[in-house]
């Protein structure tokens, strides 16, 4: 492995930005096009890792780590095993209503753990179809099949079905028990839930609702900076991932005078605070060691470290300033805050490198790593293998970094700008020609 | 109902009633020849009860008091008093676990001596009941008289076969647990805050139903005191209707006391074996089921309106809401006046008893003084405490009221961090483009007294920018308000003026 210190950081982030593409064709189902969750054996594929496929395999093309030809044959494998899959109220079935099951097994493509139907999820696997269908633009059947299946996948969506007579989406529903329970109140990665919710021509979410669900955001001044607060990073980052939010606004923006770009970027320096405080006094927190978001972590249950009663969790949302916090730290969502806040992402992933080899190993980022908790080598517990969602997020987000590819290919989508205009927003990009409506083609 | 593990009446009365039940509720009281006509007939001798009567008294008002239990009402007797006595010897031991945070050696071999715990607060609550004692009152004039109280008609109520006219009434009577409608729950039996201080033997594991400030405080209380306590909550949050930033606090100091914690998770069943309550919890579909030894409920409360014929004096009531009354606490009948738990949203002994000062100038001296006019701040007192005052965030998007929210962590302020109390955080929510105070929370190991400040502050319509001429001794925890202040005064120094003040110094240096 090359040294990171005498690398250029062009050199790093492309070392970094390749071997997360290589999750992708390592766990890949080539039948059906699904992709593991992680790493790990037997984990089943995640929808949200799929679009993130689906999304990166444009990069690759255009990086040269994939051929052209591939991707379409894994993006139309993916296209055609959800188009033909089973929708139906069955807890062994594919989806329902145009969504689909969190957890998808592998192979046969139905429900596992008895997972919810999840709305984010299926959510994040449409953004990597569309994605693919703006890339693969060519006239040839199969391109053109893409973009066919694309549509008509996006429009069996019921998004209204979705809200489950409530003012704003619920997260998830269950064939045994309905809609979840769960609150999903306050500023979440779900803007882009939205935007394509308000897009659909055939079942679309009233226009209200995306009032509904900003009318839950908080405006807070925190370490001195004002943001809208949201405690985990990935959040600040899901939607960004496909949007540029760059200068559009919605009238929550508008009111605040920022926008959500800018937003993600103070959120990142706020993270960064919160690790330089380190008022729990964990191990490795600092201005460089930050990264606090929903990831893998040693398990549940209460530890006493040094005297000190420490509870710590499995796979769970971490966040900033409230916590909840367990020293666990997800390397990935500090390198995925790039295109917001480049000088501090780049110093967190050098810091990584130079700190713990152990967790940078293979230039692929775990989904968390614990050193309060004694392990191997510096970085202590270390999350096995690497999870999708992560290693998507950073391909993209590096790319967007560097050559704002995704952001650029969506910014040409019709639905992405008709479903943002739905939501409020204006200006920046939106107001430009190739953003109207009547411009596309 | 019949209990093994509470004490019985007999030994209640022995081992800690003598100084109580001399206070509250004497067992050779003879109540009083009620007088021709009173000014004031309270009924309910709880906060609300025992401020109106009081309080009109000492204004040279003829007053007659009625109480079927015992004078201090829920709160003294089965609420604020003996758990915030809990509450602190709770502390204690989780303080003796901790004691390494603060330099100090873990004490070898903690034990927990529950009885020892339950016979303090049962001292205490002796004490603090001699305060309002009967004999006080008849002292300074009151008429006490037990008995249950019902109406004989729009200006008359009976109490003991007596039958006392008043020119003016307030119903004050409160509001008891809610009981959940759990199938086999009454059959197993189960504790409310009605007997879980009678409680005698430490139970091994307990199951608390409801994570309201109820539910959070005891099963806190309870773990801490070496109980196995499982939380069982069928909201996504502690506190629903709290801020979720603080719900969450709690919900993970609570989960660091070792409480066992279901959120979003409905009790659906209980039945008894073998001498265990056995039950089951469904969360998202899948049923757990656990063996507890008790079970302490705490679901809400419902007002006590029923059995004192309210239709006979024409007074109209809701068995959800209670007693309607109008902004002057008015009911229905001119004549009578609710205050406190039987009729207020906010069920909490500070909003019964400024609730019935109101009805002390509202319904003896023609005061026109409004309920919507008060300002109630109110707290729960776990560790960390979460206190609350003004509005939401939430409630002021629903009114259309855009607002920013200062926050400060308490473990950037000095004290906090000295003491090894940084959990927690002052928000101070302001009305956006301006410094006015609208509402806050905070989050803090001594959260209802720092509170004070801001209630204070809406209360005189002080803003942020008052507050932070405000000089507070340092160090003390309180001045994470006045650093809210100083962030807001930061936000005030916009670029332009950055420049200027860059500009007039240069020239300084020139
Ligand atoms: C466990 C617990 C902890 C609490 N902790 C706090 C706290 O920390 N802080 C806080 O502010 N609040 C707290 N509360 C709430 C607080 O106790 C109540 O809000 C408060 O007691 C309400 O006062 P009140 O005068 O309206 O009614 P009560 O205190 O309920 O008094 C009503 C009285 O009326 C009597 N009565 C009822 N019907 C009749 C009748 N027909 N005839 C004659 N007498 C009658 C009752 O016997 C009772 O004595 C707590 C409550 C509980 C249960």
């Amino acid at each position: 492995m090359p040294d990171a210190r005498a690398q250029s950081d062009e050199a790093l982030l492309d070392r970094f930005q390749h071997a997360a593409f290589g999750y992708f064709l390592e766990n890949c189902n080539p039948v059906n096009g699904l992709v593991a969750d992680t790493s790990r054996n037997n984990s089943p594929a995640s929808i949200a890792v799929v679009g993130f496929a689906l999304s990166c395999y444009p990069v690759g093309v255009e990086r040269g780590w994939m051929t052209r030809d591939d991707a379409i044959a894994s993006t139309l494998a993916t296209l055609r095993f959800f188009w033909n899959s089973a929708q139906n109220e069955e807890p062994l079935s594919t989806g329902h209503m145009g969504f689909y099951y969190h957890f998808l097994d592998m192979h046969r493509g139905i429900r596992v753990w008895d997972c919810e139907l999840s709305l984010i999820d299926t959510t994040l696997l449409l953004a990597g179809m569309l994605t693919a269908a703006m890339y693969f633009d060519g006239d040839s059947p199969r391109e053109t099949e893409i973009r066919t299946l694309t549509d008509a996948l996006y429009r069996r969506v019921d998004w209204h079905w979705a809200q489950g007579a409530c003012a704003t989406v619920r997260q998830g529903w269950k064939p045994e028990s309905g809609f979840l329970h769960y609150g999903w109140e306050g500023y979440s990665e779900a803007a882009i839930l939205y935007v394509l919710g308000l897009a659909s021509p055939p079942h679309p979410l009233p226009a209200d609702s995306y009032a509904g669900w900003s009318s839950t955001y908080q405006w807070e001044n925190i370490y001195n900076y004002d943001l809208l607060y949201a405690g985990p990073m990935f959040i600040h980052q899901f939607s960004h991932a496909w949007i540029d939010f760059r200068n559009i606004r919605d009238k929550f923006m508008r009111a605040k005078n920022s926008d959500y770009f800018e937003n993600s970027r103070r959120s990142a320096f706020a993270q960064r605070e919160y690790a330089r405080r380190n008022a729990h006094g964990f191990v490795g927190y600092g201005e460089n060691c930050w990264g606090f978001a929903a990831c893998d972590g040693p398990g549940f249950e209460t530890l006493k470290i040094d005297g000190r009663k420490r509870r710590v969790f499995g796979y769970a949302a971490r966040g900033i300033p409230y916590g909840p916090d367990d020293g666990t730290i997800a390397p990935w969502t500090a390198l995925a805050s790039l295109p917001f806040a480049p000088d501090i992402a780049l110093a967190a992933l050098r810091h990584f490198c130079a700190q713990y080899p152990d967790v940078t190993q293979a230039d692929r980022l775990p989904s968390g790593f614990n050193p309060t908790l004694p392990g191997r080598g510096p970085g202590g517990w270390i999350s096995e293998g690497c999870f999708g969602l992560d290693q998507g997020l950073i391909v993209m987000m590096i790319e967007n970094y560097r050559s704002q590819m995704i952001w650029n290919l969506m910014k040409r989508c019709p639905l992405i700008s008709a479903g943002l205009r739905h939501a409020g927003f204006t200006g920046g990009w939106l107001s430009q020609p190739e953003a109207r409506p009547d411009a596309q083609k | 109902m019949h209990r093994n593990n509470v004490l019985p009446e007999l030994l209640y009365q022995e081992t800690h009633g003598p100084e109580l039940l001399a206070n509250t509720h004497p067992a050779d009281w003879r109540n009083p020849v009620p007088k021709d006509k009173y000014n004031l007939v309270v009924i309910g001798a709880g906060p609300a009860g025992l401020v109106a009567a009081r309080g009109a008294a000492g204004l040279g008002a003829s007053v007659a008091l009625i109480e079927r239990n015992f004078i201090g009402g829920d709160c003294l007797i089965m609420g604020c008093v003996p758990s915030k006595a809990i509450l602190r010897t709770s502390r204690l031991y989780a303080e003796m676990h901790d004691a390494r945070n603060y330099g100090a050696p873990v004490p070898s071999g903690i034990a927990v001596d529950f009885p020892a715990a339950m016979e303090r607060m049962r001292h205490l609550r002796g004490r603090l009941s001699g305060y309002d004692s009967v004999q006080r009152l008849r002292e300074e004039g009151v008429d006490v008289f037990f008995g249950s109280a019902r109406f004989m008609g729009p200006e008359a109520v009976s109490v003991g076969g007596v039958t006392l006219h008043f020119q003016k009434a307030l119903v004050a009577t409160g509001a008891r647990p809610k009981t959940p409608d759990i199938p086999g729950l009454a059959q197993a039996g189960y504790l409310t805050n009605e007997n879980v201080f009678d409680l005698i033997h430490q139970p091994k594991r307990l199951l608390v139903i409801g994570g309201g400030p109820l539910g959070c405080e005891l099963a806190q209380a309870f773990c801490r005191l070496g109980i196995e306590v499982v939380l069982a909550q069928d909201d996504p949050m502690f506190l629903p209707g709290e801020e979720r930033d603080a719900a969450q606090i709690l919900s993970d100091a609570l989960a660091l006391d070792g409480i066992e914690i279901h959120l979003n998770s409905p009790v659906v069943a209980v039945r008894l074996d073998h001498g265990q309550k056995v039950v089951d919890i469904v969360n998202d579909g899948d049923k757990r089921t656990i063996a507890v030894d008790e079970i302490l409920t705490g679901v809400g409360r419902s007002p006590n309106v029923e059995g004192m014929d309210l239709e006979a004096a024409g007074v109209a009531y809701d068995t959800e809401t209670g007693i309607v009354v109008n902004d002057f606490l008015q009911t229905t009948n001119k004549r009578i006046y609710a205050a406190g738990d039987v009729c207020l949203e906010h069920k909490f002994t500070h909003s019964a008893e400024a609730s019935a000062r109101i009805v002390v100038q509202n319904a003896l001296f023609l005061g026109r003084k409004r309920l919507s006019a008060l300002n109630i701040p109110w707290c729960t007192y776990t560790d960390p405490e979460i206190a609350h005052v003004g509005i939401y965030v939430r409630e002021a998007r629903e009114k259309n009221i855009p607002v920013k929210t200062f926050t400060i962590l308490m473990h950037d302020v000095d004290r906090a961090v000295l003491d090894g109390e940084e959990e927690g955080f002052v928000k101070i929510h302001v009305r956006e483009g301006s410094d006015r105070i609208v509402g806050a929370t905070i989050v803090a190991r001594h959260a209802g007294e720092m509170i004070n400040g801001i209630t204070m502050a809406i209360n005189s319509g002080i803003g942020l920018r008052a507050l932070a001429q405000v000089i507070h001794p340092y160090p003390t925890q309180a001045s994470a308000i006045r650093m809210a202040a100083d962030a807001y005064n930061r936000t005030r120094l916009t670029p332009l003026l950055r420049a200027f003040s860059k500009w007039w110094l240069a020239k300084g240096r020139a």
